[in-house]
């Protein structure tokens, strides 16, 4: 058997493993442990496609919050009961009052609007490198959250969008994990992700050899920001309301975190970075109140713990648990 | 075949200055397919300010490049490559991560493209071009001999090695003009004579247009049968061997004045 053939069988099996785990996982554990769980699907969406910009184009980009709010806000939107529109939003265009889609279309559009975002951004912003461009993208998140605070007929400003349609699950957002994962996996496995890899390990050899740079480093950004806004349209789903200071920065730094703690440029390793850095929080903040026997809970203490491993892991092991290889999953084989 | 006579080049008064440093002034070239032309010059004489400009990596402050009929004064550096012109650095320039084979595949894969969805739903056209490039790929490394090294990371091979692994990712472009900046730098002369029998026998199989900068005199004047000479960014002579090693202004570029040791 072909080894394309093998490891798309092999790949078929491992989705079909998953689905009998997440089936487990419904029918023993609780609303709160679905919820982690379903954070963790959403949290391997956005580690995984920014390891696309950030790990294998080496354009560091912060601007995923501001990603995950276009989708999240397009989605909300669309998805929103038409009696809700009418009576929250008097001011939003008559067609969209009428509309109140479905998840599945309310994500792909949200998805659609962030990679548009993205392309139209992108223009200007690829032309900068390095620190610049990550102070860029940064700027883009601080305009994204003033235009969702003031925008009152559409976002209803500081006040948020609340009553959304609690429709996400661990289904939905390990659904999309999977489409991510194999969606960013092929694109790094073929010539696209190879140019890109290039202009990360030299551009100006890469342009020497045909590489066209900005086509490249727009297409791995506009694919991040697609998956980041299908990411923000299933976390607003989740959490049923979202306000401007739901996409700070903090959503930007944990999942920075969990792709340089899984290694930059490794896909099983953004995989494992962002369930590790998703799971310790959690732990920890039950460590957190159970060390309050005595007095007050030591609130915080997670916080410091993850930050300190962040800094350990750059100080030992820079490039990250995976170092920029692949776990190889038992049963697959090695493609030349 | 091609004629050998057509122009592939013509370069009219080209020049370069950075911040009133010329590097490259006035400076023509007409080479003709098939040619093989050397080019030396003390350092900082503007040769690899000529490879820049010719590749689109800087562009010149003034004069045209003509390049096979086309106007490339402004192109970008990958256009200019995907129109066939390929280069050499003078220090060796790979993607240190990527395997030696990878690296070629870089090159290679500029004169097929599969679209986004092909990729994606890994469609039987795209697996088949992929595995052409793989073919071709592992072709180029029994060219420069690197069979063995194909899925080493390029950091990890020799100094020698990376030289010719360079020197196959130029060939991967199928380039109509060869650009080579001091391929034999750093090399032992073994090394060096091997290499030089390679680019020797390439120009002569592939009919391949080759602009080779090297500053070993006895390799250059052994293999080029025209030669230029710069010296502080002007062409001070242009010739075959025999005339640019008589040269007086040659031999003063080189050796300095006669009267500046005398007064000494």
């Amino acid at each position: 058997m072909k080894g394309s053939t093998r490891n798309l069988l092999v790949g078929v099996a491992y989705v079909v493993l998953l689905g009998g785990l997440l089936w487990l996982a419904q029918s023993t554990l609780n609303n709160y442990y679905l919820r982690i769980l379903a954070v963790i699907g959403i949290n391997i969406i956005l580690t995984v496609s920014l390891n696309l910009t950030n790990g294998f184009t080496g354009d560091f980009s912060l601007g995923i919050a501001a990603f995950m709010a276009i989708g999240a806000y397009t989605a909300a939107l669309l998805s929103l009961p038409v009696a809700m529109k009418t009576a929250s939003f008097p001011g939003l265009p008559e067609w969209l009052q009428g509309i109140a889609a479905p998840f599945l279309p309310a994500t792909i559009a949200g998805g659609l609007l962030a990679a548009g975002v993205a392309a139209l951004v992108g223009v200007p912003v690829l032309r900068l490198r390095g620190h610049y461009l990550a102070v860029a993208t940064l700027g883009l998140m601080v305009i994204v959250r003033i235009v969702a605070n003031n925008w009152q007929d559409v976002t209803r400003g500081a006040r948020g969008i609340n009553g959304l349609p609690p429709v996400s699950n661990i289904w939905w957002t390990f659904g999309w994990a999977v489409i991510t994962i194999y969606v960013v996996w092929m694109i790094v496995n073929s010539p696209y992700g190879r140019a890109m890899i290039g202009v990360r390990e030299d551009w100006l050899a890469a342009q020497a050899r045909g590489v066209r740079l900005l086509r490249t480093r727009m297409l791995a950004f506009t694919i991040s920001a697609f998956f980041a806004g299908v990411a923000g349209a299933l976390w607003a789903h989740l959490i049923t309301a979202i306000t401007p200071s739901s996409f700070s920065f903090v959503i930007t730094f944990n999942i920075v975190v969990m792709l340089v703690v899984g290694g930059m440029g490794s896909i099983t390793g953004s995989v494992l970075g962002a369930v590790l850095l998703t799971l310790l929080p959690e732990g920890l903040r039950q460590v957190e109140t159970a060390l309050a026997s005595g007095g007050a809970p030591v609130y915080g203490l997670s916080q410091i713990i993850i930050a300190l491993l962040a800094a350990l892991v750059m100080i030992f092991r820079r490039q990250g648990l995976f170092g920029g290889k692949e776990l190889r999953l038992p049963g697959m084989v090695e493609r030349e | 075949m091609p004629s050998s006579t057509a122009t592939l080049l013509n370069v009219e008064r080209l020049g370069k200055s950075f911040r009133g440093l010329q590097a490259l002034e006035a400076y023509s070239l007409t080479l003709r397919t098939g040619e093989l032309l050397g080019v030396i010059g003390p350092n900082g004489a503007g040769k690899t300010t000529l490879f820049n400009l010719l590749t689109g990596i800087t562009p010149p402050t003034s004069g045209v490049i003509h390049f096979a009929g086309v106007d490339v004064t402004r192109r970008r550096a990958d256009e200019i490559a995907r129109l066939g012109v390929a280069r050499t650095f003078q220090k060796v320039r790979l993607f240190p991560a990527l395997t030696a084979l990878e690296n070629l595949r870089i090159p290679l894969q500029t004169h097929e493209r599969a679209a986004l969805w092909q990729v994606i739903l890994r469609t039987p056209g795209f697996l088949h071009s992929e595995a052409a490039l793989t073919g071709a790929a592992h072709e180029l490394l029994a060219t420069v001999d690197l069979q063995a090294a194909a899925h080493k990371p390029a950091a990890q091979l020799s100094y020698g090695q990376q030289r010719r692994l360079e020197l196959a990712c130029a060939l991967a472009l199928r380039p109509r003009l060869l650009l080579l900046d001091e391929p034999a730098a750093g090399m032992n002369p073994t090394e060096a004579d091997a290499l030089m029998h390679l680019i020797l026998r390439l120009h002569a199989e592939f009919q391949l247009t080759t602009i080779l900068i090297e500053h070993n005199m006895r390799l250059i004047m052994n293999m080029c049968p025209r030669i230029q000479v710069l010296n502080y960014g002007r062409l001070i002579a242009e010739g075959a061997p025999m005339e640019i090693q008589g040269d007086p202004q040659v031999i003063e570029a080189y050796l300095g004045q006669a009267e500046a040791y005398a007064a000494d």
